[in-house]
C-alpha cells in the first residue's frame, strides 16, 4: 500500500477503484494475477509484443525496488505499478515532473526491450523485441538480414548521434544511452511523457470488457 | 532548373532579367488589349467588302483562337511572374508570394483598363470553382499528412464548424447592429436598409477561413506541424459548413421568412452535406485504386486515372451540393496509399510534379485574378461598413479561437498554448473563395459587400501575411524539424502503437489506439488484398522506408569504386560525417592495401542500372506537400553527381573499416542489394574483422547461408530477402542464438550465383516488386531479371 500513496496523487480514486475492478475481472476467482490471467484476453492475442507486455506486468524492474528477476504472480499494488507508467502529464505537472515522467516511462521501455536484465539491450535484444516482433504483426515477414541490417542500422544512428567517446563501443544500449536518444535527438518528436499514455481516466463500469 | 541556369548566364546582370520580364509581361498585357480591337476591326472590315477580293496570302482570323489564346497568355504571365520573383531574392523573404502576385494583378488590371477601358471579367466564379480550385485541393488532398490530422481530428473539427458557426453569426449580427446604427438615409446607399439576412449571408461568406491563403502563407513560414494542421485542415473542412450556411441563407432570403423546421433541416443538411462529400469522395478513390490495381500493361496513363477520378469526385459532389472540396480531399486521402503501391514509379513522378505544376499554377493565376477583378468590379467604399467589418471579423477570430482552446484543451494531452492560440487566430486568412461567393450574390447590396469582402482579403493577405513571418520569429514559436524521419523513431512509433494497444486491452479499455488497430488490421487483411496487384500487398511498411535509404547507400557504394564493403549499411549520411570528425587519432594500422575488386565496364553498367532500377521503385516516401520547395532527391538528378564524391567516399571507406574494428556490430550484410552488387564484383570482398575469424558467434557472415561444415567456400551464396513465415523467422532466431546463422532456409538454400536461374529470378522479381514498381512497358529491361 506504501506504493499506492505514491501515486494517489496523480492518480484519483476513480481511477484507481475502476482499475480493482478490471483487476479483480482479470483476476477471476483468485486473488493474485497471474500470467494465464494476461494470456486469456482475447484480443490481446494478436498483437505482437504480447509477451513482453505480459512480461513487463511480472517484471520487478518496474516495481521500482531495485530488485531483479519477475514474479510469479502479482497482486494489485504491482499492477497499479505498472498502469502507472501511462498516465498522461497534465497542465499542471511542472517541467521537472515532466522530466522525471518521461525518465520513468523510458525506463519501462528500456525493461521492455532488455530481456535478460542485465542493464543493457544488445543488439539481438533490439532486434527481437524491437524490430521482429514490435514492427510486424503476423501477416507480414521479414528475412532474417534484413532485420539484422535494420538493427544495425539503428544501433549505428544511435552511436552517431551520440557522446563521441561513446561510439567505439556501441553494442549495447545501456539505459543511459536508451535515455538519452529517447529524449531530444531521435525521437524528437515522440514527446514520450504525452505519447504513452492510456486514456484510462475515462473508464466507467460499462466500457470493461470482460477479459475472459 | 531553368532558372539556376539563366541565373548563372546573367548573374552579373539581374537587372537585365527583371527588365526582360517585365517587357514580357507589357507585351501580354498589350496583346491582351490588341486583341479585342483587331477582332472588331475584322469585323467591321469584312462587312463593308462586298466586291471579289484577291486571294489573302496573309490575314488574321483571332475569333476562333481567342479563348485559348487569352487562356495560354494568362497561364503565361502566371509563371513568368513566379519566375521574376525567385530571382528577387530579397524580396521573396520579406513578402509572401501572394501579396506579390495580387499586386501584379492590380497592375495588369490597370493596364487593361487604361488600354480598353473595360477588364476581362476573369475571376468568374465558374472558372474558379471548376478550374482554379481543384487543382489546389486535390494537391493538398493527395499529399495530407494522415497521421497528425486524425491524431487531432477532433480539434480541427471543433474549428471548423463551430468556429466559422461563430464567425458567421457574430459577424453578421453585428454588422446589422452596426448597420441600423449607422443609419443615414440622406446617403446614397442606405445602410440601414441592408437586412439581417443579407447581413448573415456576408457574415458565412466572409468568416471562412481560405485554404488556398493558407497554404500559401504558411508554406513559406516553416511552422511546426501540429499548427500548421490545425489551421490548415481547418481551412479545408470549414467548406461544408460555409456551403450549407450560404445556400441556407440565400434560400432563405429568396423565400423571406424562417422557421424553426428550415433551421432544424439546415442542421441536417449540414450533416448531408459534409458526410455526403466525403464518402463520394472515399467512393471515387476506391475505384481509382482498385482501376489502379490493373494498370500494370498500361503505365503511361495511370497519373491520368488518379486526375479524372479526382476530378469526377469533385464534380459529382458538386452536383448534389455536397462539399466537393471535402470529397476532393476524401478521395486523395483515400486512394493515395493503395494507388501508390500499384503504380510504377515514373507514374508516381508524374502525379507528383502535374500536381504541383497545376497547383502552383491555379494558385498563382487566382492572386492574379483577384487583382484584376479588384480593378474592374464596381466598388462602393463605405467607411463604417468596410472598418466595421474588418473589426468585427479580427474580433470574432480572436473570441473564437481563445473559446474553443479553452473547451478543448481539457479533451487533449498535448494543450495548445497561448502562443499557439495567437498563431491560429493570426493565421485565419481569407482569400479568393470568399470573393467567389460574393461574386455569386444576387442581393441589391452587392457593391458593398463585395468591396467589404475585398477589403479584408487584402488585408489579411497583406497585413497578416507579411507580418505573420517575423512575428513567428519574434514568439519563437516551434517550428519544422527539417530532419529527416529516423529509423529509431519509426521503430518507436511502431512499438509504442503496439504497447499502448496492448494495454488498453489489459485495461479493458477500447480507446483510439484499439480500433486503430482494429482497421489496419482490417486494412492488410481484406482491403489491401483487393486493391493492390500482386505480393506488394505484404511488404511491411517499415522495410520499404529502409530499403530505400540503403538504396541510396548501396549507389554510393558501388559509385566509390564498387564493392567496398561498408558495415554501416544505412546511415551513409549520418554515420560518416558524423562519426568522422570524432575519429581523433590516426588509425593505428592502416590495413593492407585491399585489393579494390576492378569491375569491368560491363558489369559497373550493370550494378548501375541494378540500382538505379531499385532506387526508383522505393521513393515512396513523399514526406512535404509544400509546393514551394518540392524536394528533389539527389539521386533522381544523376547519379553521375556521385561519382564527384567518389573520393571522399574512399577515404571515408578506410575510416569506417578502422570502426569496424572496435564496433562489435555484427556483419551488417543487409540487404540482397549488397549481396548483388558483391556478388557482381566478383570477389568476396567482404572484410572480416579479427573478432570474426574466431568464430563469434554473433557475428558470422548472415549473408551465407553456409551448412554447417562448409565454413570458407569461396562461392558466394545469395539468400534473397524472400518473405518466409514468421514462424520460421522465430525459429531460426532460437537456433541460431548459438550457432550462428548456420542454418539452411528450407526454401531458398545456398546456392551458387552462377547457377540462379529460375528461383533466383522469382525471388529477385518478389523482391523487386516488394519494392514496387516494374517501370512502365517502354522501359522493358527493367522488368526482366539480371541477366546472368
Amino acid at each position: 500500500m506504501l506504493m499506492i500513496n505514491v501515486f494517489v496523487s496523480s492518480v484519483s480514486t476513480e481511477q484507481i477503484k475502476n482499475l480493482h475492478m478490471r483487476f479483480q475481472q482479470l483476476c477471476g476467482n483468485e486473488k493474485t494475477l497471474r500470467k494465464e490471467h494476461l494470456e486469456n484476453i482475447p484480443t490481446l492475442a494478436d498483437n505482437p509484443i504480447k509477451t513482453e507486455i505480459i512480461k513487463a506486468f511480472f517484471d520487478k524492474r518496474n516495481q521500482h525496488n531495485n530488485e531483479l528477476g519477475s514474479y510469479e504472480e502479482i497482486g494489485f499494488e504491482e499492477f497499479l505499478m505498472v498502469m502507472s507508467h501511462f498516465r498522461p502529464p497534465s497542465i499542471k505537472t511542472s517541467a521537472e515532473e515532466k522530466a522525471a515522467m518521461r525518465k520513468r516511462k523510458v525506463r519501462f521501455l528500456f525493461n521492455m526491450h532488455d530481456t535478460d536484465g542485465d542493464g543493457k539491450i544488445t543488439l539481438e535484444e533490439y532486434r527481437k523485441v524491437g524490430i521482429v516482433e514490435g514492427l510486424l504483426s503476423e501477416s507480414e515477414s521479414i528475412g532474417q538480414e534484413v532485420a539484422r541490417a535494420i538493427a544495425d542500422a539503428a544501433m549505428l544512428e544511435v552511436a552517431s548521434t551520440n557522446v563521441p567517446n561513446m561510439v567505439r563501443e556501441v553494442t549495447k544500449i545501456t539505459l543511459a544511452l536508451f535515455l538519452h536518444f529517447a529524449c531530444p535527438q531521435i525521437l524528437k518528436d515522440l514527446e514520450m511523457e504525452s505519447r504513452m499514455y492510456v486514456r484510462f481516466l475515462d473508464m466507467n463500469t460499462a466500457n470493461l470488457h470482460c477479459g475472459k | 532548373m531553368a532558372t539556376r541556369g539563366r541565373s548563372g548566364f546573367c548573374r552579373s546582370l539581374p537587372e537585365l532579367e527583371l527588365l526582360l520580364l517585365a517587357i514580357l509581361v507589357l507585351l501580354n498585357g498589350t496583346v491582351l488589349s490588341l486583341e479585342s480591337a483587331s477582332s472588331s476591326e475584322i469585323h467591321t472590315g469584312e462587312g463593308n467588302n462586298t466586291s471579289k477580293k484577291p486571294f489573302p496570302v496573309i490575314g488574321i482570323v483571332y475569333d476562333e483562337v481567342s479563348i485559348p489564346f487569352e487562356i495560354s497568355l494568362w497561364v503565361l504571365l502566371a509563371s513568368l511572374m513566379k519566375l521574376g520573383f525567385h530571382l528577387i531574392p530579397r524580396l521573396s523573404n520579406v513578402v509572401p508570394e501572394s501579396c506579390l502576385l495580387i499586386s501584379v494583378g492590380l497592375l495588369v488590371g490597370g493596364i487593361l483598363k487604361l488600354a480598353r477601358d473595360e477588364v476581362p471579367p476573369v475571376l468568374s466564379d465558374r472558372i474558379f470553382f471548376l478550374c482554379l480550385l481543384p487543382p489546389i485541393i486535390l494537391d493538398a488532398g493527395y499529399f495530407l499528412p494522415i497521421r497528425p490530422f486524425v491524431e487531432n481530428i477532433g480539434t480541427i473539427l471543433m474549428f471548423a464548424v463551430v468556429g466559422t458557426l461563430w464567425n458567421a453569426f457574430f459577424v453578421g449580427g453585428l454588422i446589422y447592429g452596426v448597420c441600423q446604427l449607422a443609419q443615414d438615409t440622406y446617403s446614397e446607399i442606405n445602410l440601414g436598409n441592408i437586412g439581417i439576412l443579407p447581413c448573415l449571408l456576408f457574415g458565412s461568406i466572409i468568416s471562412a477561413v481560405d485554404p488556398v491563403a493558407v497554404l500559401a502563407v504558411f508554406e513559406e513560414i516553416h511552422i511546426n506541424e501540429l499548427l500548421h494542421i490545425l489551421v490548415f485542415g481547418e481551412s479545408l473542412l470549414n467548406d461544408a459548413v460555409t456551403v450549407v450556411l450560404y445556400h441556407l441563407f440565400e434560400e432563405f432570403m429568396e423565400s423571406g421568412s424562417v422557421s424553426a423546421v428550415d433551421a432544424i433541416l439546415g442542421l441536417v443538411s449540414f450533416l448531408i452535406v459534409a458526410l455526403g462529400g466525403v464518402l463520394v469522395g472515399a467512393f471515387y478513390g476506391i475505384l481509382a485504386a482498385f482501376t489502379s490495381r490493373f494498370t500494370s500493361h498500361t503505365r503511361v496513363i495511370e497519373p491520368l486515372f488518379v486526375f479524372l477520378y479526382s476530378y469526377m469526385a469533385y464534380l459529382s459532389a458538386e452536383v448534389f451540393h455536397l462539399s466537393g472540396i471535402m470529397s476532393l480531399i476524401a478521395c486523395g486521402a483515400v486512394m493515395r496509399p493503395y494507388v501508390e503501391a500499384n503504380i510504377s514509379h515514373k507514374s508516381h513522378t508524374t502525379i507528383k510534379y502535374f500536381l504541383k505544376m497545376w497547383s502552383s499554377v491555379s494558385e498563382t493565376l487566382i492572386f492574379i485574378f483577384l487583382g484584376v477583378a479588384t480593378v474592374d468590379g464596381e466598388h462602393h467604399w463605405d467607411w463604417i461598413f468596410i472598418t466595421a467589418t474588418l473589426i468585427l471579423c479580427l474580433v470574432a477570430r480572436v473570441i473564437g479561437v481563445v473559446g474553443l482552446t479553452f473547451v478543448i484543451n481539457n479533451f487533449r494531452i498535448v494543450k495548445l498554448t497561448t502562443k499557439d492560440q495567437f498563431i491560429i487566430a493570426y493565421g485565419g486568412l481569407r482569400g479568393a473563395i470568399a470573393f467567389s461567393l460574393g461574386f455569386l450574390l444576387h442581393t441589391d447590396h452587392k457593391k458593398i459587400f463585395l468591396t467589404a469582402i475585398i477589403t479584408v482579403i487584402f488585408f489579411t493577405v497583406f497585413v497578416q501575411g507579411m507580418t505573420i513571418k517575423p512575428l513567428v520569429e519574434l514568439l519563437a514559436v516551434k517550428k519544422k524539424h527539417e530532419a529527416k524521419r529516423s529509423i529509431n523513431e519509426e521503430i518507436h512509433t511502431r512499438f509504442l502503437d503496439h504497447l499502448l494497444t496492448g494495454i488498453e486491452d489489459i485495461c479493458g479499455h477500447y480507446g483510439h489506439h484499439h480500433w486503430k488497430n482494429k482497421l489496419n488490421r482490417f486494412n492488410k487483411k481484406y482491403v489491401k488484398k483487393i486493391l493492390i496487384a500482386g505480393d506488394r500487398c505484404k511488404e511491411p511498411q517499415l522495410i520499404a522506408f529502409y530499403h530505400k535509404l540503403e538504396m541510396k547507400h548501396a549507389i554510393r557504394m558501388v559509385e566509390s569504386g564498387g564493392g567496398s564493403k561498408l558495415n554501416s549499411s544505412f546511415p551513409s549520411t549520418v554515420s560518416m560525417q558524423n562519426i568522422q570528425p570524432k575519429i581523433q587519432s590516426p588509425p593505428s594500422a592502416r590495413p593492407a592495401e585491399r585489393a579494390l575488386p576492378q569491375l569491368t565496364k560491363g558489369r559497373e553498367e550493370e550494378i548501375r542500372q541494378i540500382l538505379r532500377t531499385n532506387l526508383q521503385r522505393t521513393r515512396q516516401r513523399l514526406q512535404s506537400y509544400n509546393r514551394h520547395t518540392l524536394v528533389v532527391d539527389p539521386d533522381e538528378e544523376g547519379l553521375d553527381d556521385l561519382i564527384l564524391k567518389k573520393r571522399r567516399m574512399m577515404e571515408l571507406d578506410w575510416k569506417i573499416k578502422e570502426m569496424t574494428n572496435y564496433l562489435t556490430v555484427p556483419h551488417a550484410q543487409g540487404s540482397p542489394t549488397m549481396s548483388r552488387t558483391r556478388m557482381a564484383s566478383g570477389r568476396n570482398t567482404d572484410f572480416i574483422p579479427p573478432q570474426q575469424k574466431k568464430g563469434n558467434k554473433q557475428s558470422a557472415d548472415s549473408q551465407a547461408y553456409v551448412k554447417p561444415g562448409a565454413k570458407g567456400v569461396p562461392s558466394i551464396q545469395i539468400d534473397l530477402a524472400s518473405p518466409q513465415s514468421p514462424d520460421s523467422v522465430r525459429l531460426l532466431d532460437e537456433v541460431g542464438q548459438d550457432q550462428g546463422l548456420t542454418m539452411s532456409l528450407p526454401s531458398s538454400s545456398s546456392r551458387a550465383y552462377k547457377t540462379g536461374g529460375k528461383d533466383d529470378d522469382r525471388d529477385q522479381q518478389k523482391l523487386l516488386r516488394c519494392l514496387s514498381d516494374p517501370g512502365p512497358s517502354a522501359d522493358e529491361d527493367e522488368d526482366e531479371p539480371i541477366p546472368t
